[in-house]
Parts: structure tokens; sequence; C-alpha cells
């Protein structure tokens, strides 16, 4: 399937990727309104920073997924391979913070912290393809087949 | 082939998608003395405190049955295995027969002989749907309850019943709350952090007696109560893997296919069995939903004729109070690094350059699984970047080859 994949060579470290998608899953149209009415989402795509090296970081959408595996609650399914989060069901126990190998499991502080959030590669929102890579200026982040599952 | 499976929940579940990964034909049945769908037994505090409907407590979507082909005799209980003819004894005397067998009947309340227990008309078990349902029915705005155990059960009674006002006090034997998963200084951050809302503690004493409605401790003191809630501990539910023949000492004992020892075509999952810890290396109890899916999900493979092994398990627990979130894993043994912020906590235990175990309290539970996944993948402490991991579970701190391996993979890492 298709995942989202970083090249650290690439990555300037200028976090648009986490902009576009806290806009992506605002259900907004507009950016400048998303930001200033506090609509924009809790990014599910983080950037790490180090000497000279940067990166991003979100959901793998592991065949195997560990998070899947733990949740107590039933809140994470696969939906063609993608890892969904039922938000009406977590609880926000984060078993799945507890889980997750990568650290890609956000905890939504924007809603205080009831529940989790992930990335869905944008599948259910409005943005079509996954906004990280779209946007990504030096396209450091892409959006591709590797053929891995 | 027909599989039967004791038990409908974390366990059962894993292994009913573990058997339709392989066999998409073979009859399953699930028999359960609970009469509900599948639902989150941890759950059922949230649905006290109302935070979680009925409906959204189900683990598995109700078209789970139909979707994989599951026969259910739901509220039907079993009583023995007859493990030479292989059949399941049910209660009313009916029989079913299996080529494989689960036995995922999780744990029940342990209580302890006390004292004019009888006398005690409202007293109840923290574990199922059908005890918060009767607690519903009895809590009153202000009811004074008497909790009896300070650990994981005990103390989310009480997040649950302080939104009925109840006038709240909790006793444990113990000299600290959650002992099973905190240190003693986390122990007392998070007590602090509970008695600040309303809830009283009497630590290192227990019932010498009950009357009706007061209980006198053996620290000389009277608690008055409306009712009681038992939380003192779970044994685990052993009595048809011995009445087939298997091994059981405390719970029941399995190799790695989480096939039953001494018996055969009999597999077991969840809090009724004994898992090998990696990080304190003996084999132990580990009461925990994401353990009891994974084996159940294993023994479900192994049943299917897929041969899978599960070898990764260790104590984890994400769990929180009144807003204070925890998250633990592996043993507390070796060397520690502590940072103390407030409310805020952290330590993390090394041993033989691997780590071990860790305690998370507040705001240093983000990104924990970086740290969980260190455990269990024996990742060697001199071949990442230490010092900057203790600080923040980071992927920057694992080597360029790895870190790509982890960013480009995320594919098949589980058990």
């Amino acid at each position: 399937m298709k995942r989202v994949y970083v090249n650290e060579d690439r990555c300037l470290g200028c976090h648009l990727c986490e902009t576009y998608c806290a806009f992506a899953n605002s259900g907004e149209t507009d950016m400048v309104k998303a930001f200033k009415t506090g609509k924009d989402a809790v990014p599910r795509i983080r950037i790490e920073e180090g000497d000279g090296i940067n990166f991003a970081v979100q959901c793998r959408h592991c065949a195997d997924p560990l998070c899947v595996k733990g949740c107590i609650a039933g809140a994470l399914s696969v939906n063609n391979g993608v890892i969904e989060i039922n938000h009406d069901k977590c609880v926000g126990c984060y078993t799945c913070v507890l889980s997750c190998p990568y650290g890609c499991i956000v905890i939504d502080y924007k809603n205080g912290g009831r529940t989790v959030t992930k990335c869905e590669l944008c599948t259910r929102n409005n943005a079509g393809e996954p906004a990280c890579a779209a946007n990504c200026i030096n396209r450091a982040i892409v959006f591709e087949e590797r053929g891995e599952d | 082939m027909k599989y039967v499976i004791i038990g409908n929940s974390a366990a059962a579940i894993g292994a009913v998608q573990g058997i339709r990964e392989y066999d998409k034909d073979g009859n399953i049945v699930i028999i359960s003395d609970e009469k509900y769908h599948t639902y989150s037994r941890p759950l059922i505090s949230y649905y006290l405190k109302g935070a979680v409907s009925e409906d959204n407590m189900k683990y598995r979507p109700e078209s789970f049955y139909a979707d994989n082909n599951v026969e259910t005799m739901l509220g039907v209980k079993a009583v023995s295995v007859d493990s030479a003819a292989k059949k399941v004894i049910l209660e009313d005397g009916g029989e079913v027969a299996y080529d494989k067998l689960l036995i995922a009947t999780g744990s029940k309340p342990f209580v302890p002989p006390m004292e004019g227990l009888d006398k005690v008309e409202k007293k109840f078990s923290f574990m199922k749907l059908d005890d918060v349902k009767a607690v519903e029915q009895t809590v009153k705005q202000g009811s004074k309850v008497l909790i009896i155990g300070a650990g994981l059960i005990g103390l989310k009674a009480a997040e649950a019943l302080e939104h009925y006002g109840a006038d709240m006090t909790v006793i444990d034997l113990a000299d600290r709350i959650l002992p099973s998963i905190l240190d003693s200084e986390a122990s007392e951050i998070m007590m602090n952090h509970i008695k600040s809302k309303g809830i009283k503690f009497m630590l290192s004493t227990s019932v010498k007696s009950f009357e009706a409605h007061s209980a006198e401790l053996t620290n000389g003191v009277t608690v008055d109560f409306d009712f009681v809630i038992l939380a003192v501990g779970v044994r685990p539910n052993t009595e048809l893997a011995e009445s087939a023949g298997g091994s059981v000492n405390r719970g029941i004992e399995t190799d790695k296919t989480q096939a039953v020892k001494n018996v055969s075509d009999i597999y077991a999952a969840g809090d009724c069995t004994k898992s090998y810890d990696i990080t304190s290396e003996s084999e132990r109890i580990l009461a925990l939903l994401p353990n009891a899916f994974m084996q159940g999900n294993v023994a479900g493979k192994n049943m299917a004729g897929k041969e899978t092994y599960y070898f990764n398990a260790f104590p984890m627990n994400a769990i929180g109070f009144f807003g204070l979130h925890i998250i633990t894993a592996g043993s507390y043994d070796g060397e520690a690094y502590t940072e103390i912020n407030g409310k805020n906590y952290k330590k993390l235990f090394t041993k033989d350059n691997a780590l071990k175990g860790f305690i998370l309290m507040g705001n240093k539970i983000e990104r924990a699984g970086i740290y969980t996944s260190m455990i269990r993948e024996h990742i060697a402490l001199d071949e990442v970047d230490f010092e900057a991991l203790k600080k923040n579970p980071m992927l920057m701190a694992f080597s360029r080859e790895r870190r790509n391996e982890k960013l480009a993979g995320g594919v098949g890492n589980g058990n």
C-alpha cells in the first residue's frame, strides 16, 4: 500500500508538514480561519530536530500493529491498511501511546487529553492525499508505494 | 475443524482473529457465562462515571460474530472439560464437542476471609459490567463508600464514584497505593493527587470485623458505609483447565504456542494463564488486556495450524486517575534515572546495557512506546544515544541505520 516516507537528507525542519496536518484535520476550508479560530487540529506528524538532521515521524500503518492489538476499547482498527481511530470509543487510557514503537500516537491536548489521535493518511478528511507530503516544499516527505506489503 | 472458545473477552477475540487469518471455514463456537456482546472489561469504570455508553463499550463491532462466522453461546456456563472425549460440559448438562479448545476464562475477584462480611448487605466486586450496573443501582449522591484495595481496580472505582459525590475511604494492607505498578515516590505523588479530590486513604490496615454498615479496622478506626467495594485482588479462573488435566500452578501453564501443558489440543490465553516476563525472567500472571489479546491471537493461529510463538511478554500499564496519567512497563530493577517536577515523574531502570523498566507520570508520558520498544527489542544502550533518550523518547537517538529501518518500515513488528 501507499505510505508516507521521509528522506532525512532533504528535511529542512521547517514544520510546514505539522501546520498542513493541523489544517487538513481542522474541518475548515480556509487555513487562516482554521488557525485564527483555534480549530486547527493537533498535528499527527511531528518533526524531530537534531544536529544537522531533521525528519518527520507519523504513523507507519504497521501491518501487525501493536497499538490496535493493545487497544483496550476497540477504538483502533485497520481499514484497508490504514489504522483508524474512533474518537467516540477512545477513553484516553493511552495504552496505544505505551505500545507504539515509533511514538506516533498523539495525545489530543485540544480536548484536554480526553482522547488520542493519529495520522490516518488523510483518508478521513477532505485533503485527498496526505497533506504533509503534498505540501512538503523540499520533497522530504513523499506518499508512495514501495511494495512492502 | 471445530474450534471452541470458552470466554468472550480480549483473549477470545484475539483467538477468533488469529484463527480466521488461517482458517476461513472452520466452525468457531464461543461459550461465555456473560450474556453480553464482547465488551471491554477495563471500561466499566468509564461506564459508571458516564464517560462511555454501554454501546460504545463493545470491544468489537456489532457485526463481529457474523463477519467472522462465529456461533455464540452467551449466558451459558461451562463447568468442566473432558479432554479424553474432547468435549466441554455445560452447567445445564449439555455438551459441546471440540477439535481445538481455547480456555480464555479470565480471572475472578479474590475476597479474603473477613469477619462479619456476610452481615454486609451491599457489597460489590468491580470486574464485570453486571458489577457496575449493580453499583449504579445502589449509589446515591453522597453515598458513603468503603473501598477495600488501593490497586488499579479499587482506584478506578473511586474515580468513577467521585462523579456521584461519594464520600469514600480507601484502605489497603500495603503501605502505599498501586504497589503493583508504582514505586514509593510515584505512589505518594498519585495518592496526594487523589486525596485532593476528597478521597480518604488508610494504609497498612485491613478490616478486623464488619457490621451491616460499618467496619472496624485493625488500626482501631471504625469506618461507616452505605456500601463496600471489594477490590483486594484477582485470581485466575483455572478450574476448567484443571478438570481437563492441564498443568496449573496458580495460573494455567502453557508453552510458547499457548498450548496448555500436560494435555492435547487445549490452549489457554489471557488473565487465567501465566506468561514468561522477559524483564524479570520469570513466570508471572500478567493480567493485562494487551497481553490477553496477543496471547489469544497467538493461540488462535496455532489452533488453525500456523505455528506461532508468544515470547515477548512483560508488564505494561497505561492508566490515569483524575487526569493524572501513568505509563509503566517492565521491571524496576537496576540503576535508576529519575526526573521529578511536581506531579511529573520519570524513572528509567537500566541493567546489563538494556532498559528493563520505566515509570512515567504526568507530562512525561508522551512517546512512551519508544521506551517500550527498547525493552521489547532488547536494544543495547551503547548502540543508542541514551543520554538524549533519557530526557525525551525520540527516534533521533537511534543509529541512522536503525532509524531508517524504523521510518521506512513499520511493517510487521508485532508478535
